[in-house]
């Protein structure tokens, strides 16, 4: 039993744990984080919320790590990041569930 | 209380609702008997398959009705796949199908078989050339591709996938539950499904076509009903009125479907002008003409339904917090656009344009409150 999924703009938080060797980013970040934000437990939009309030807390060019586990988040932060004209740097998987979603301040 | 939540039902057609009060007197006799009455509901059921498979263009021994649009989904899929086991197991599905067609296709991989799924680009059109290939490739027993996108809107390219779908040798099953009665059909399927209840006509009715010559074999327990196609009796008043809504919407479509397209493009255009962080999804131009889905940054997408409830307006959502399994829509995810503060806007045949203005006028206060309340402002 296997399933593949060919193209499209994103992918769901089940394919990644499902095909980690397909997943774009590599397992470690490859730059710290300046800022962490933990929005563990929280649900969309709190995560989103807390990013917006906190981003500009570092130098433009830093980066912001959200630790998140509402699978909204997965797909939100990366759709702020889009909106708001941010870069999302990578998704990386939390070894207890959820991820560390680093952002980096454009501006 | 104005209803804009034609994509979950569509209110009953006054046509349907006319046919359904008098076959509910002439047609309730078991259509498979041979005595008067039981002729009576059967010429009934005959008259009314006929009729769909006209406007949905297929033959009448082809059309079978089932008691959902779901159901429909269900049999179309794992029917065609058993139908098809000796030429492959593989079941190629876009990302933003229903979620009927996908836990069917669920059911299949439990069973051994293998489902690949195909993405799609941010405003939910699935990649026509990745279909193609994947269809291409060796082992495809079926492909399942819907007319137009049940939570954004957003059509398919379905001639494409069905000229691929006929070059690689595979049948196409297309899910038309959000278009059929709105908008013509494609043509090129093998197998089609629909339901009455999203054009007007009654719950419990479902469209299952299979095109002659295409393998099929029921994965249910044998039932000489429908063409052995669906177990059970048939709900032969609520399958006449379906006839009828389909009826009288097909003639409607044209002219209702350009002014619902108007009202849904001046929501497109005001909603992101009047309620700031606002992303409209879908695409703009190759749309259903009476569908429209936005995402409001900094709300909860079940605060935001209470609210417009309390102001007078059904709505949906495709945020996790508004659904059963607290997941965000797999449709929304596949588009990698904002979960959360998502409201679904379908307007149903004959909504007034005051409804809509009144709509435009209470939201941004809404949306306002709601973010204030979580501290954004």
């Amino acid at each position: 039993m296997w399933r593949r999924r060919t193209g499209g703009a994103r992918r769901s938080p089940e394919a990644v744990r499902a095909e980690p060797a397909e997943v774009a980013e590599p397992v470690q970040p490859a730059e710290p984080p300046a800022l962490t934000i933990d929005a563990l437990g929280r649900k969309c939009p709190i995560p989103i919320i807390m990013l917006a309030e906190r981003i500009n807390q570092v130098a433009t060019g830093g980066v912001v790590a959200v630790l998140a586990d509402d699978p909204a988040a997965f797909t939100d932060v990366p759709a702020w990041c889009r909106l708001k004209s941010h870069e999302h740097v990578g998704s990386y998987e939390l070894p207890h569930g959820g991820w560390s979603i680093h952002v980096r301040r454009n501006y | 209380m104005a209803y804009l939540d034609a994509a979950s039902t569509e209110p009953l057609h006054p046509a349907a609702r006319d046919a359904l009060l008098a076959a509910i007197d002439a047609g309730w006799a078991d259509p498979a008997r041979l005595y008067g009455t039981a002729r009576r509901a059967q010429m009934l059921l005959e008259r009314a398959r006929a009729e769909v498979a006209e406007l949905i263009g297929a033959r009448p021994d082809e059309v079978s009705f089932t008691s959902s649009g779901t159901q429909a989904v269900h049999l179309g899929v794992l029917g065609t796949l058993a139908g098809r086991r000796r030429a492959g197991t593989r079941l190629v599905a876009s990302a933003v199908e229903h979620s009927s067609v996908l836990h069917a296709g669920a059911l299949h991989e439990g069973g051994g078989g293998e489902m690949e799924i195909v993405g799609v680009s941010r405003t939910g059109r699935v990649d026509a050339d990745a279909f193609a290939e994947a269809v291409a490739r060796p082992g495809a027993a079926l492909a399942c591709l819907q007319t137009a996108n049940h939570e954004v809107g957003t059509l398919q390219p379905v001639e494409e996938a069905a000229r691929a779908c006929r070059e690689a040798g595979v049948p196409l099953l297309v899910d038309a539950a959000q278009s059929a009665g709105r908008l013509p059909l494609p043509e090129g399927w093998s197998v089609l499904t629909a339901s009455a209840h999203k054009w007007g006509g009654p719950a419990g009715v479902g469209v299952l076509a299979v095109r002659k010559g295409v393998r099929w074999r029921s994965p249910l327990p044998e039932d000489e009903r429908e063409r052995r196609r669906v177990p059970g009796f048939e709900n032969v008043p609520a399958i006449v009125a379906a006839a009828a809504a389909l009826r009288a919407r097909a003639e409607e479509a044209e002219a209702e479907g350009r002014r619902l397209s108007a009202l849904v493009d001046r929501i497109r255009a005001e909603v992101p002008r009047l309620v700031p962080d606002v992303e409209v999804v879908g695409d703009p131009v190759l749309r259903l003409p009476h569908l429209v889905t936005f995402s409001c940054l900094y709300v909860e997408g079940e605060a935001l339904l209470t609210e417009l409830d309390k102001a007078g307006f059904a709505v949906s959502s495709g945020s996790s917090c508004t659904a059963s399994t607290l997941r965000p829509s797999h449709v929304l995810e596949a588009m990698g656009v904002l979960t959360h503060g998502n409201v679904r806007v379908s307007l149903p045949r004959g909504v007034s344009e005051d409804d809509i203005d009144r709509f435009l006028a209470v939201l941004p206060d809404i949306v306002r409150r709601i973010r204030s309340s979580l501290g954004v402002h």
